[in-house]
């Protein structure tokens, strides 16, 4: 507990705390009168409500697509599922400046939508909400579906046989037993919208604004430091508010599952319902998810002979010290490091709350673990640079700070992933290798650890691919000119010119290959064993 | 100092004020088997899990070898628990399981192996060793973990209903060889169980809880013969419990006048008839009963008898004198087999 | 059991990492003393170079030169006034004439007048009494036209701003968020220039009835929107106007394969703005002498010439070379808009908020 604790408050409060002091603050005195005037703008206020309703629209529209898509990743087998499941997940790790370009190509001009019904969404919030929902229709698959291949299939039986409807029981039976992943899928997709940058930016236009859009600019552009501060703090009190009603809801349907084996509960569809529940759900991933995705590819290749490709290995052209393709390395070290201390801290963190005898505070830390989701990359990038500039913690131009910035988002989902599966853990279990002679650590390493092994490596890729696609706070810390694959990607489009576009689509295309790969590499690995459960 | 091998003192546990355990002593003598009965909720597996250190006590001590064990976490008490439903790792094999302690107890490869061969041999299942826990029967994992709990050599071995999920036929040649193996070993053992012949056939001595209190101990024998009160008995199986007033040798009972024995405890007292101690006269010389029902039990027929405006009773007979149900017989009642129970009136 | 191993074994590496790492950061941050022998450049993310030519430098000065990047420009400015106590580096490139009041107000350098500087011409000069920055390059921002478009459509690109909001050019300019985006500001900071305080609001109305489209960054802008650019073709953009650098279409040479003899897009000189990005010694840089080594190295005749195909920036001194891409692709602007950057810094915020809310809202 200690350590995800120092982790927590050096990594992140201190430096917020710092930053939003600083803003607050002003010639030595506390001006919080700062507040009241923010707030009482209007544009602010629109700011505000525009962020609120579009992430309970997008949560909302990204339930209902990618819940459909949880049960057929969970309950039927069917030929590339494995890789279909890690395709899905690209999205998720993709950066927005990338996704924002391929997506126009499905909802703008000359898209999929306008050819077929001359139908344009781009410049509307469709655009943002359908955004949205790709890139978070992995969470909603991964940590609902997750849990739903565990679920034994005879309890649904078994309320057949007591006479409920196949609807009914899914709703008695496993409705609630999956309540509490729902609760945490829901909440990430609303932290993620409720939060989002890239994609309101460049889908939306100028007119749709979020709190954490408005929060870059004061701090970034505009330089005004005490609005950005009240907004920060806006956005705090706001994410944490929804962070605690999360926490209330989960603790109230907590239940020891019984969990099995994912293999045994997937079955192929039988009957004409179930096939075409499975084609509509393919259908939907192919249109919504796949496309969008299948025209980066399509862009990288648009030179001949792969030139776009080729172009990459060499280190004329001057954006960068190094070929492109060094970002690639870049990103995959940044990524590991990355991985290894958000499952480090994460899975400590996730097994002292899991602990039966954890307090009320200790489950007070299970929801400020999610509070660096609903922060703004800025303040925290900007908060590193004035609180971590003293020795022994002068960290601001080492390398570390990246992973660290990037484990920072990372943590939650370890927690997120592990908490579910380790609550359900038999307690008993632990108990009987305790009096065996295990102290709690050998417990956790011999009980929990090979239990959750599973949710440990879907937490792990997840923590990995976040970390190879983030962007956010890896471009708001100075950094030493290794660039990773996302910020390579901004930069080669930040530049006019055929070569720099097209080796950008190219490097994406390597961005999405090695995130799909790596997903790939995790499912492998969980279902080379069998009987885990 | 101390002779006992396990001293309980005062153990109290108190879940939101309401007593668990309430000041509950317990010797257990080494190489002793004692068994520990009692209804759900009388407190009998928070027993257990305080003296494996699971369950830390409100008040009073726990002495193991004369050692107190206030403060010993669960890993450093060597004793050993099998859990109600085995708990078996799933992800291990049979022989991952046994090994469990062992391994926690930094034993080499070499040790491992040969204990976990011996210990499968021990409860039958040689060879066992590479199979999947999940392909085991009730019985074999039972066994298994059996062999689990033995494997590092307990100072104390503790049985949380041992043998409760299996099937009868199962549970009673598993017990008789339970008990073998313990006199083999010269395990101390403190086993739980809510099945009293699950409890006679396995233990030196039995001990009774209620309601978080020790109700009775004592040898299977003295238990059997003499329930201390009206709820031990009752928890015993017997069904012929009433409230009679005793003077002299004649105790008044809703069955009318019983003949109690001449040593009896006079005055307002519980008295205990048991089955054997009703006997069937014809309708017309007894007690004028109805035959409610009858249950074989194998060596003899349980036949209730409803008599008028009293409660019912149980009798057994022999097979070939059990009466039809509906029929109208007589009651008689034998004074060897009427017992004056021991505890407060009414308990 | 061998998987739970290869677990325990990550854990801990991760432990033993972490513990590493801490040791290399603390160990990292003393050797920047006075004396020491390397000097620390902060830019933006947008700063490139030649490797062999800053190698030179070393050689030549004996100092290793360690280059941090920190966001984009405003981000990047706003990040060294906000440690300018404790700063991260010694020398600051790349605060422009837009942002420089702010710097200079907020005491981010302390004096240095480069070796050198009398070499820089004239018109880029500034703070002369105090030297507290060097100019380092300076580009235009433009709006640059598809002249694919503009030939199909038998009608001549425009040329200035005045041209812009005339019907034959309605619906097909697409220009930046001045508050998110650099070119964006430029563009609105030209209009101010040209205009004056109180006529810009009233172009803007008009550019508005005309159609112009506002994205919020030059990537959407240029990518996607516009019609001339290898994005934007790929993209169907239907813009054949956008607000971009005056440099953009030699880059579309440049970056072609194969290279084309001309570039499919053109500069209307005369909606210009001229940026220029400045160096400066950081207040309480610890290296300062290697930071004035640096700075002077940045204002040579090698490091001017190598830095325009880097950045496709304009060098600031007289006798460095334009690459002959520059000036076969690209035009001389000759009387691009200027702005005092006081009076960019008296306005600037209020003119983006008034801007705001006349063209987006």
């Amino acid at each position: 507990m200690a350590v995800p604790v120092a982790f927590f408050g050096l990594f992140f409060a201190y430096p917020v705390a710092a930053i939003t002091a600083r803003g607050l603050k002003i010639d030595g005195v506390w001006r919080f009168g700062r507040i009241g005037d923010v707030l009482a703008q209007s544009d602010i206020r629109h700011v505000l409500w525009f962020t609120t309703w579009q992430a309970l629209a997008s949560t909302a529209l990204t339930l209902l697509i990618a819940l459909p898509g949880a049960y057929v990743f969970a309950r039927f087998d069917f030929r590339g599922k494995q890789v279909l499941r890690a395709v899905v997940t690209v999205p998720f790790v993709l950066p927005t400046v990338v996704v924002g370009t391929a997506f126009l190509a499905l909802l703008g001009r000359g898209g999929l939508l306008d050819e077929l019904w001359g139908v344009r969404l781009d410049t509307t919030v469709w655009a943002i909400l359908l955004a949205h929902v790709f890139f978070n229709y992995a969470v909603v698959v991964r940590t609902v579906g997750g849990l739903w291949s565990q679920l034994d299939p005879r309890q649904e039986e078994a309320a057949r046989v007591l006479g409920a409807s196949r609807f009914a029981a899914w709703r008695r039976v496993t409705l609630p037993a999956l309540g509490p992943a729902v609760a945490a899928a829901a909440l990430m997709v609303f932290l993620f919208t409720f939060t989002s940058f890239g994609v309101v930016q460049i889908l939306g236009g100028p007119t749709f604004s979020t709190l954490e859009v408005e929060i870059y600019r004061q701090t970034s552009e505009i330089f005004d430091l005490s609005t950005a501060a009240v907004l920060t703090l806006v956005q705090f009190v706001a994410v944490g508010a929804i962070l605690a009603v999360h926490a209330w809801t989960v603790r109230r349907r907590e239940t020891a599952l019984r969990l099995v084996d994912a293999s045994v509960t997937a079955r192929r569809p039988r009957g004409g319902g179930q096939w075409a529940l499975l084609v509509a759900v393919l259908a939907t991933i192919a249109v919504l998810l796949v496309l969008p995705l299948a025209v980066l590819v399509e862009r990288s290749l648009d030179a001949p002979g792969f030139g776009y490709y080729k172009a990459l290995t060499s280190d004329e052209g001057g954006i960068f010290l190094v070929p492109p393709i060094e970002a690639v390395g870049n990103s995959l070290q940044y990524a590991l490091a990355a991985t290894a201390i958000a499952l480090l801290i994460g899975g400590l963190a996730a097994a002292a709350l899991t602990r039966r005898d954890a307090g009320r505070l200790v489950r007070g830390f299970d929801a400020l673990l999610m509070l660096p989701l609903g922060v703004s990359a800025v303040t925290v990038g900007f908060g590193f640079l004035i609180a971590l500039d003293k020795p022994p913690l002068d960290l601001r131009s080492t390398w570390i700070l990246v992973p660290l910035a990037q484990a920072l988002v990372g943590v939650p989902f370890v927690v997120r992933t592990m908490l579910p599966v380790l609550r359900a853990v038999d307690g008993r279990l632990r108990e009987a290798a305790a009096v065996l002679g295990a102290s709690p650590w050998r417990v956790w390493r011999e009980v929990d650890l090979p239990m959750v092994r599973r949710a440990l490596l879907i937490a792990a890729g997840f923590a990995f691919a976040v970390s190879l696609g983030e962007f956010g706070a890896t471009v708001f810390i100075a950094r030493p000119d290794n660039p990773t694959l996302p910020v390579a990607v901004a930069r080669l489009l930040g530049r006019a010119g055929e070569l720099n576009y097209g080796q950008a689509m190219a490097l994406s295309t390597i961005l999405m290959v090695v995130c799909a790969v790596a997903l790939l590499v995790l499912e492998r690995l969980r279902t080379d064993r069998t009987g885990e459960f | 100092m101390r002779d006992a091998k396990l001293e309980l003192v005062g153990a109290t546990v108190r879940f939101g004020g309401r007593a668990v355990l309430d000041s509950v002593g317990l010797d257990v003598a080494e190489h002793e088997i004692v068994s520990v009965l009692g209804p759900s909720g009388s407190g009998k597996s928070t027993l257990l899990r305080v003296v494996a250190g699971l369950q830390p006590l409100d008040e009073g001590r726990v002495f193991l070898d004369g050692r107190d064990l206030h403060g010993v976490p669960a890993h450093k008490r060597g004793v050993g628990l099998m859990f109600q439903d085995h708990q078996l790792f799933p992800q291990r094999d049979v022989g991952g399981n046994v090994a469990f302690g062992l391994r926690m107890h930094g034993e080499s490869k070499g040790q491992q192996a040969v204990r976990v061969r011996e210990l499968l041999d021990l409860v039958g299942l040689p060879g066992a060793r590479e199979r999947a826990v999940a392909s085991l029967s009730g019985g074999e994992q039972q066994r298994v973990a059996l062999a689990r709990a033995l494997a590092p050599r307990p100072r104390l071995l503790m049985l949380d209903e041992p043998l409760g999920q299996l099937d009868r036929s199962l549970r009673e040649r598993l017990v008789v060889e339970l008990r073998q193996l313990f006199g083999e070993l010269g395990t101390t053992v403190l086993a739980v169980t809510h099945d009293q012949g699950e409890a006679f056939a396995l233990a030196d001595r039995v001990v009774v809880m209620r309601d978080g209190r020790i109700a009775q101990s004592g040898t299977p024998l003295e238990v059997w013969q003499r329930p201390a009160d009206a709820f031990v008995a009752r928890f015993l199986g017997f069904e012929n419990v009433t409230a009679a007033t005793v003077s002299g040798e004649a105790a008044d009972t809703p069955w009318g006048k019983l003949p109690v024995p001449s040593d009896a405890r006079q005055g307002e007292v519980d008295l205990l008839v048991r089955p054997a101690g009703v006997r069937l006269v014809p309708a017309a010389e007894g007690l004028r009963c109805t035959v409610a029902a009858r249950t074989f039990r194998g060596t003899h027929v349980a036949v209730r008898l409803q008599p008028e405006g009293a409660p019912w009773l149980e009798a057994a007979c022999a097979l070939r004198d059990a009466p039809e149900t509906g029929d109208e017989v007589g009651v008689a009642f034998d004074a060897a087999e009427i017992v004056v129970l021991g505890g407060a009136r009414g308990a | 059991m061998s998987t739970t191993r290869k677990f325990t074994a990550v854990v801990a590496v991760t432990g033993l990492g972490l513990a590493a790492l801490a040791a290399c950061g603390s160990s990292d941050s003393g050797d920047e003393g006075s004396g020491s022998k390397t000097v620390t450049l902060v830019s933006h993310d947008s700063f490139a170079y030649t490797k062999a030519v800053l190698k030179d430098f070393e050689k030549e000065s004996g100092y290793k030169v360690k280059v941090l990047k920190d966001g984009d420009a405003g981000t990047a400015v706003n990040k060294a006034i906000l440690t300018k106590d404790n700063p991260q580096g010694d020398v600051f490139f790349g605060v422009d004439n837009t942002l420089l009041s702010r710097a200079l107000d907020n005491g981010l350098f302390q004096p240095y007048e480069a070796k050198g500087s009398d070499l820089i011409l004239p018109q880029y000069r500034v703070d002369q009494d105090k030297h507290r920055v060097t100019p380092i390059d300076s580009g235009d921002i433009c709006v640059n036209y598809d002249k694919a478009y503009f030939s199909k459509h038998k009608l001549a690109p425009p040329t200035s701003f005045d041209d812009l909001i005339k019907p034959e050019y309605k619906n097909l300019l697409v220009t930046e968020n001045a508050s998110t985006s650099s070119p964006g500001l430029g563009f609105l900071l030209g209009t101010a220039a040209k205009y004056g305080d109180d006529g810009w609001q009233d172009y803007w109305k008009k550019l508005k009835a005309n159609g112009v489209k506002v994205v919020d960054g030059w990537e959407q802008a240029y990518n996607v929107e516009f019609s001339g650019s290898a994005g934007g073709k790929k993209a169907k953009g239907d813009r054949p106007l956008v607000v971009s650098y005056a440099s953009s279409p030699p880059a579309e040479v440049i970056y072609a394969d194969p290279k084309p003899k001309t570039a499919p897009t053109g500069v209307a000189d005369g909606t210009c703005f001229r940026q220029v990005e400045y160096a400066g010694l950081l207040s309480n840089a610890k290296n300062t002498k290697g930071g004035k080594a640096l700075i002077d190295f940045l204002i040579t005749k090698k490091f001017q010439d190598d830095m325009p195909l880097n950045m496709f920036v304009y060098p600031v001194r007289e006798v460095a070379q334009v690459p002959p891409e520059f000036t076969k692709f690209g035009p001389a602007v000759e009387n691009p808009e200027t702005l005092d950057p006081a009076k960019i810094a008296d306005n600037r915020d209020e003119w983006v908020k008034s801007w705001t809310a006349l063209v987006l809202k």
